[in-house]
């Protein structure tokens, strides 16, 4: 007893002062939001070439960048001959609908992700049923972190809950590979209405690494309605706890 | 006298120089130099439109420090090796529901992926014929693919009478999203990405395989400053991986002080790998001919710093654990398996060390830094739960000293050595010891220098038969803890 406390005393205070304080410090070589600048199309041939996944492509005369699609590995911005594309450290980068996660040159405000259902309903208590469906693992280790006292998500009312039954929605992981489909389906029913559902993850937004494949659905969005799309290859748990609080209306969005 | 070709870890070979026998003697060998003490590190079937099919065989054990390979050309239907060798088991079900070539003879030949047909015709793992017992006070339950907390879907089918688990069954497949069959045909731009993310948690540790595997093919030679900073980041994800888990067990016997420390912790050591590279997986940390991010002055203070902290916040919120009667009452004699059962099936890693089989990929095949910077091997000889914990402890002390060793005594130079194209006609076997066990890549190119076999075994691939075994005769209240001492991969395994 006496030893529990004594490395309780030892092991101090961890949990993080944000959002009432600072965010936790990013390290300086994290690859966040990407930004585009303005330049001649023909400068980003490279650079389309490098992305594995077809993130990066060019529309109506200027480059565009998908963070749904974007593993975030930089190769983009390494074979940029002109600098047009780079990445920030910015964390915060999940959007409410599917079209605004498309950066475009000069577009450098984050999109919103303000759920207005979600906000009156879930906004001091949110239980969430996550649902792995193929990926890596990552993904659902980033959430996982979420639970641990340096991020405490519950403080906010937001948990992982074992039952679909007990869930207010889902929080899907990786590309829903055809073995998975009916599992989905099958928890997504379970979950009582009003219901929500995020996708985590470039996989559960476009199937990531894995896009194209036979074995997988590009996503979940072909199995149940996305109400909320947190990019990243894994998204870091900051960007998914600033997602899911602006999410349910307790962070202000951005002006 | 035997034909088997001895050649070291990741030094590449002439692919026609594989040596070829007919399936009696490739049987009779591989079956003999298990049963004398060595092991299976693969055992795959290739099937190529020019040529015939074969199976490849490699052992690891057999000659010091050399892998041994071995092949025979084989038809649609072989006798199975698994009723002699029984760590054949699940190689022989994947090569039956990869190739189509039947191992006559297998006593339980039924898929391990569940590889969806063209029109979604194979069953589904959950569904299919399952392993059972008859009896009128018999039951059986049924748990998964969506398990109660954040992980990996897969199917677990308990046999029990009362609390007591006679046996259980294992179906993967749910995470099958065709890694290994878009890897044919490549290197392409999403290579990279496919070797990061066939285990997320073991990013550095496929990375590392893979790099070694191509560095080989190609004749790339890394600079020894690339080889430490590996090193590092191998290390790193070691003790991410085990302080995690061993939090995580502490939860599963509801000691919730150090699986509060251990959760927090884990997370400052994805920090330091985030430090090096900007994810905490270590994403992109690594590439063919070396590392990406170099490590300078500043930041190796910076890192040292960080695990002067790590050491000791570890330290008393583990070792606190294991001073704790009720947890170790909790932990001891449940989920034991004997060494002989551990050989046998073919166990890796932790969980084999903690069985007392002496095996480390860093000692035995040494590679890479681990030439120069020798890690102690830890074994224990109990093979339970306690002994699969206790060894993860064990080495991450043994992690924490090598990378500070490590960051105190980087070599100069460069970091990149840039790739050359692969040649052709070679093949490599590369393995390297991930957190959870050896890790291997068997890769060979065709007459473009483009993968014409690209075979993945994750450790997991190894051990999750192993975790079948323990469950028997145990309390089933006890699988969650039985399940996290091994806390094996659903992705790596199901490709």
């Amino acid at each position: 007893m006496f030893d529990i406390v004594r490395t309780r005393w030892r092991q101090k205070y961890q949990t993080m002062a944000w959002p009432d304080g600072p965010p936790p410090a990013l390290p300086a070589r994290f690859a966040g939001r990407p930004r585009l600048a303005a330049g001649p199309v023909e400068n980003l041939r490279d650079a389309l070439a490098a992305c594995p996944t077809g993130a990066l492509d060019v529309a109506e005369g200027q480059g565009r960048l998908d963070l749904g699609k974007c593993l975030f590995c930089r190769a983009c911005q390494q074979a940029c001959s002109d600098g047009q594309v780079s990445f920030t450290t910015e964390h915060q980068m999940a959007a409410r609908q599917r079209q605004d996660l498309v950066i475009r040159p000069g577009q450098d405000s984050p999109a919103p992700a303000r759920h207005e259902l979600a906000a009156r309903l879930f906004s001091r208590s949110l239980k969430l049923r996550q649902v792995s469906a193929g990926g890596c693992n990552a993904c659902e280790a980033d959430c996982n972190v979420l639970s641990t006292l340096a991020w405490d998500m519950g403080r906010f009312g937001i948990q992982f809950v074992a039952s679909p039954r007990h869930a207010d929605g889902l929080l899907i992981t990786g590309p829903v590979t055809r073995n998975m489909q009916l599992a989905l389906r099958k928890t997504y029913d379970a979950v009582p209405g009003p219901k929500i559902v995020i996708a985590s993850g470039a996989c559960a937004i476009s199937g990531g690494p894995y896009a194209g494949h036979a074995e997988q659905s590009d996503g979940c969005a072909a199995a149940v309605p996305v109400d909320l799309f947190i990019p990243g290859c894994p998204p870091h748990p900051l960007t998914i706890l600033d997602g899911l609080l602006r999410f349910v209306g307790r962070l202000e969005e951005r002006e | 006298m035997s034909d088997f070709l001895h050649v070291y870890n990741a030094h590449a070979f002439p692919a026609a120089d594989c040596p070829q026998v007919d399936f009696e003697t490739f049987r009779r060998q591989v079956v003999e130099a298990v049963a004398g003490g060595a092991r299976l590190a693969v055992l795959t079937a290739q099937q190529a439109a020019s040529q015939d099919s074969r199976l490849i065989a490699v052992l690891m054990g057999l000659e010091a420090e050399r892998l041994s390979v071995l092949s025979c050309p084989v038809g649609s239907s072989y006798a199975a090796l698994t009723p002699q060798c029984p760590a054949a088991h699940w190689f022989e079900r994947e090569i039956a529901e990869q190739t189509g070539i039947q191992p006559a003879g297998h006593p339980w030949l039924k898929p391990i992926r569940f590889i969806p047909g063209p029109q979604g015709s194979a069953p589904l793992p959950g569904v299919a014929d399952m392993f059972g017992m008859a009896g009128s006070e018999v039951h059986e339950v049924a748990v998964g693919p969506v398990h109660a907390g954040v992980i990996e879907p897969g199917h677990f089918r308990f046999q029990c009478h009362g609390e007591t688990v006679y046996h259980l069954e294992i179906l993967l497949g749910y995470q099958h999203r065709g890694v290994e069959r878009a890897l044919r045909g490549g290197p392409d731009r999403r290579t990279r990405h496919y070797m990061e993310t066939l285990a997320g948690d073991t990013t550095i540790g496929h990375a590392h395989t893979w790099c070694r595997a191509t560095e080989a093919l190609a004749g790339t030679r890394v600079p020894a400053r690339a080889q430490a900073i590996r090193g590092l980041a191998a290390e790193l994800e070691r003790l991410a991986n085990h302080i995690g888990d061993l939090g995580a067990l502490a939860g599963d016997v509801g000691f919730l002080p150090t699986q509060s420390y251990c959760g927090r912790i884990r997370g400052d050591v994805l920090n330091m790998t985030a430090a090096l590279c900007g994810n905490r997986f270590g994403r992109g940390l690594l590439c063919p001919g070396g590392v990406a991010f170099d490590v300078d002055g500043p930041l190796a203070e910076e890192l040292l710093r960080r695990l002067e902290r790590i050491s000791t916040d570890a330290g008393g919120a583990i070792e606190l654990m294991f001073r704790t009667p009720s947890v170790l009452a909790r932990m001891e004699g449940v989920g034991a398996l004997s060494t002989e059962t551990a050989r046998q099936i073919g166990l890796v890693g932790p969980a084999a060390r903690a069985c007392g089989v002496d095996i480390d990929v860093r000692r035995d095949q040494p590679y890479s830094i681990y030439r120069f910077s020798h890690i102690p091997v830890c074994t224990w000889s109990d093979g339970d739960c306690f002994a699969r914990a206790y060894v993860r402890w064990l080495e991450i002390q043994h992690s924490l000293t090598f990378v500070k060793e490590q960051l105190r005594s980087l070599p100069a130079g460069a970091i990149c050595q840039p790739p050359q194209p692969l040649r052709a006609g070679q093949m490599t076997v590369a393995v390297v010891e991930g957190w959870r066990g050896q890790i291997v890549h068997l890769v060979s190119t065709d007459a473009a220098g483009r993968f014409d076999l690209y075979k993945v075994v994750d450790p997991s691939f190894y051990n999750w038969f192993g975790l079948a075994c323990v469950l028997r005769g145990q309390q089933i209240s006890d699988f969650p803890l039985c399940n996290k001492s091994f806390n094996l991969s659903y992705c790596g395994h199901d490709l």
